[in-house]
């Protein structure tokens, strides 16, 4: 096995997803470059326990992806919500933190 | 010896008490008790100086008395005191300011009755009195400047006291702005000379002891400063211009400025470092030149006066001249003796002209005035003896200082400032008994109801005319068969005069005559019917605008100095330090706005810093481990 591959493969699905996260606007698409962070994070879990010949990686790769599958419906019900509130999917919409008032 | 204290003090304790009962109830009539507390004040204070002079008088010459109230800067070696300090030199001074003052006083009470600052006055003029005790008592020039600042602030206060006219409070500042010019020579010359003295004396007996230590240079420099705050306290060429201006004031302040206190200071001053001027005799002369056309240019301006009080003012002008003469010409026994007589005549001369305008109704035209020897005739002899004392007729008072200091003019070799101060005799005598021709002796035009006086303006009138007459006594010189007592007690260090008895009587007599011809004179063309003179010759006309001295300062100073202001105020503030502040606060808001633009609320760009952040702090550490 040559682990640099598999760290290769993490960083890539790493950098997709946070350029995913920065630069789309679909709420759906930025919650799907999360969880392509997530996925990452997972496969690296995993290649460094396979490294370690340990098995405490592996385990807590198990408990994650049931995390993930929890925080998926969290995710999905608050996506709804949202697009109750303002009817857009568009996450430039939703900036009631934006304290620029643009006056000079 | 506690008591120097009190002298000083109680007169400062009674003007605040004055001013808090005045400030309570400014509109009730209490005349009586102002007048009770501030004449009581400092008729306390001339009981104690007499006192103190008495034990003076009775011991040895290089007595001093001291009184330490408290330490006032205590840093290091430097230390200052408000100490004082009683000499001969002082006990002189105290002696005509505190008994003088308090006629003066006395006065006051009945001229200024009714009216309504009453109380206010009083305050003032005990503060008057107060610093210019605290200036002659002083054991420091530090202490003594402090009384040099306060007898200015108090004569701004009183000479624009009727402050309802606009160019009362202008005389006021004129005469405070001129001090300040003064002052500000006077300090910088005592920095020079605490500075140059490195620590090794801060007292006058200190400075005294290590006058050696300062090289010549420094010490003419020292010399010509500390002369440039006499020219403004005492109204020399060219700081003079603010003294006639004071004659706004009441009659009173006249009278306390110009013969007990502020105008005398400068000469005080000059004598009281003669140890200083001794070692440098250059600056003497020079001392001697400015006050010789002082005197002339005085007596000039005031020979062709119509005002009483400004003919007074220029006269004041004019005597404080001859004792410049006599200080710097090194004969400071003469100078301070002719600052003892002229503050009896000049203190005289104003109150009974104070009387006179009283009576009239507050008519200060002398040519307005006339024939009124038979109706105000306690107020005639008084005023004729301090005549006859200030023209330097024999035996009043004048002559006996005057002569000292022309004496001493002739004898230094300065011929030019000798015929400068016997010219000034003359016109003295001349333009004196004008005076006193024209408001007493010549008919009157009109027939006027004179406004009775008080007895408390007519008793120091009388008290003041024996001592004009007699106070010259103490100074009789041995050419003329006395010993000079007055020399002999003030014991300063006066420069020995080399000059036969002949000589002495021969300008004596050159004195009287002078003075005599120009008495013959003034009656000549005054005593009889006389009428207001045109001014019709060119020569005339700019007399009685006194040269066009204060046009000539407002063309020279005052002019460019506003041009100045204005230039800086519109261009150099206006223009450009506002655009630069501008400017930067312009550049504030601008990154502001740059910065807050960051935080515009879409998490997406919250990602996209956390990204920037975490790259940067990933790539730094890649190379600073040496991932690369």
């Amino acid at each position: 096995m040559i682990p640099e591959q598999f760290f290769i493969v993490a960083t890539l699905l790493f950098s997709i997803g946070l350029v995913g996260v920065v630069s789309r606007r679909n709420i759906f698409v930025v919650y799907l470059s999360i969880e392509l962070m997530l996925s990452s994070v997972n496969l690296l879990l995993v290649t460094f326990s396979r490294i370690d010949q340990s098995m405490n990686g592996s385990v807590m790769a198990l408990l994650l992806i049931a995390v993930i599958a929890a925080e998926a419906s969290l995710f999905l019900a608050m996506i709804i919500q949202l697009y109750r509130s303002k009817r857009s999917l568009d996450s430039d919409h939703f900036n009631l933190l934006n304290q620029n008032k643009g006056d000079l | 010896m506690i008591l120097l204290s009190f002298i000083v003090l109680i007169p400062f304790i009674s003007a605040l008490v004055l001013g808090v009962i005045y400030l309570y109830d400014p509109t009730k009539p209490r005349e009586k008790l102002y007048a009770t507390i501030g004449v009581t004040a400092p008729a306390i204070s001339a009981t104690i100086a007499l006192v103190i002079e008495a034990k003076l008088l009775s011991m040895d010459a290089s007595t001093v008395f001291y009184y330490k109230l408290f330490d006032w800067i205590e840093i290091g070696d430097f230390h200052i005191n408000i100490a004082f300090m009683a000499d001969r030199l002082s006990a002189v001074m105290l002696f005509f300011i505190t008994v003088i003052g308090t006629l003066i006083h006395l006065y006051a009470s009945g001229y200024m009755k009714g009216d309504s600052g009453y109380g206010k006055f009083f305050s003032y003029f005990n503060l008057f009195m107060g610093s210019m005790l605290l200036l002659v008592l002083a054991d420091n020039p530090i202490v003594m400047f402090i009384g040099w600042e306060l007898v200015g602030l108090s004569s701004y206060l009183l000479i624009s006291f009727y402050h309802q006219k606009h160019a009362n409070v202008t005389a006021g500042n004129k005469a405070f702005i001129l001090n300040r010019i003064g002052d500000f020579g006077f300090i910088i010359g005592l920095v020079v000379l605490f500075i140059s003295l490195e620590g090794y004396g801060y007292t006058f007996a200190e400075i005294e002891a290590n006058i050696t230590l300062i090289d010549p240079t420094t010490l003419t420099l020292i010399a010509v400063l500390l002369f440039v705050g006499a020219m403004g306290k005492s109204a020399q060429i060219p700081l003079f211009v603010w003294l006639p201006d004071a004659m706004a004031g009441p009659t009173p302040v006249s009278a306390l400025i110009h013969a007990a206190t502020m105008v005398t200071a400068g000469v005080y001053m000059v004598a009281r470092f003669s140890f200083l001027y001794n070692n440098t005799p250059d600056i003497g002369e020079f001392i001697a030149l400015i006050g010789a056309s002082t005197a002339l240019l005085g007596a000039i301006i005031a020979s062709f006066q119509n005002d009483i009080k400004k003919i007074l003012a220029y006269s004041t002008m004019s005597q404080l001249g001859y004792m410049f003469i006599a200080v710097g010409l090194g004969a400071y026994s003469s100078g301070i003796f002719h600052v003892f007589t002229h503050a009896f005549f000049k203190a005289l001369l104003f109150m009974g002209a104070g009387a006179i305008i009283i009576a009239l109704h507050h008519e200060q035209n002398i040519f307005k005035m006339g024939g009124l020897k038979e109706k105000l005739k306690w107020v005639y002899i008084p005023m004729l003896i301090a005549t006859l004392a200030i023209s330097g007729i024999p035996p009043f008072a004048g002559f006996f200082s005057k002569d000292a200091i022309l004496i001493t003019a002739f004898s230094s070799g300065h011929h030019s400032i000798w015929v400068m101060g016997t010219i000034t005799a003359f016109l003295t005598a001349y333009y004196m008994f004008r005076l006193l021709f024209v408001v007493f002796l010549a008919p009157s035009k009109k027939a006027q109801k004179l406004e009775p006086l008080p007895n408390s303006m007519i008793v120091p009138l009388l008290i003041l005319a024996v001592g004009s007459a007699t106070a010259g006594l103490l100074g009789v010189p041995e050419a003329l068969g006395g010993s000079n007592l007055f020399a002999s007690f003030v014991a300063l260090p006066d420069k020995p005069l080399h000059i036969p008895h002949s000589t002495e009587y021969l300008l004596s007599a050159l004195n009287i005559t002078l003075a005599l011809l120009g008495v013959a004179l003034a009656y000549k063309l005054f005593a009889r019917a006389v009428h207001e003179p045109l001014n019709n010759s060119a020569w005339r006309f700019v007399v009685v605008n006194k040269f066009y001295i204060d046009e000539l300062y407002t063309l020279l100073i005052v002019k460019p100095l506003l041009i100045l202001s204005r230039l800086l105020l519109y261009l150099i503030d206006g223009k450009i330090i506002d655009n630069i502040i501008n400017l930067i606060i312009y550049s504030y808001r601008r990154v502001g706005v740059s910065v807050a633009s960051l935080q515009n609320g879409k998490v997406r760009y919250y990602a996209f810093y956390i990204l920037i952040g975490v790259s940067f702090i990933s790539t730094s550490m890649l190379i600073l481990l040496g991932g690369f």
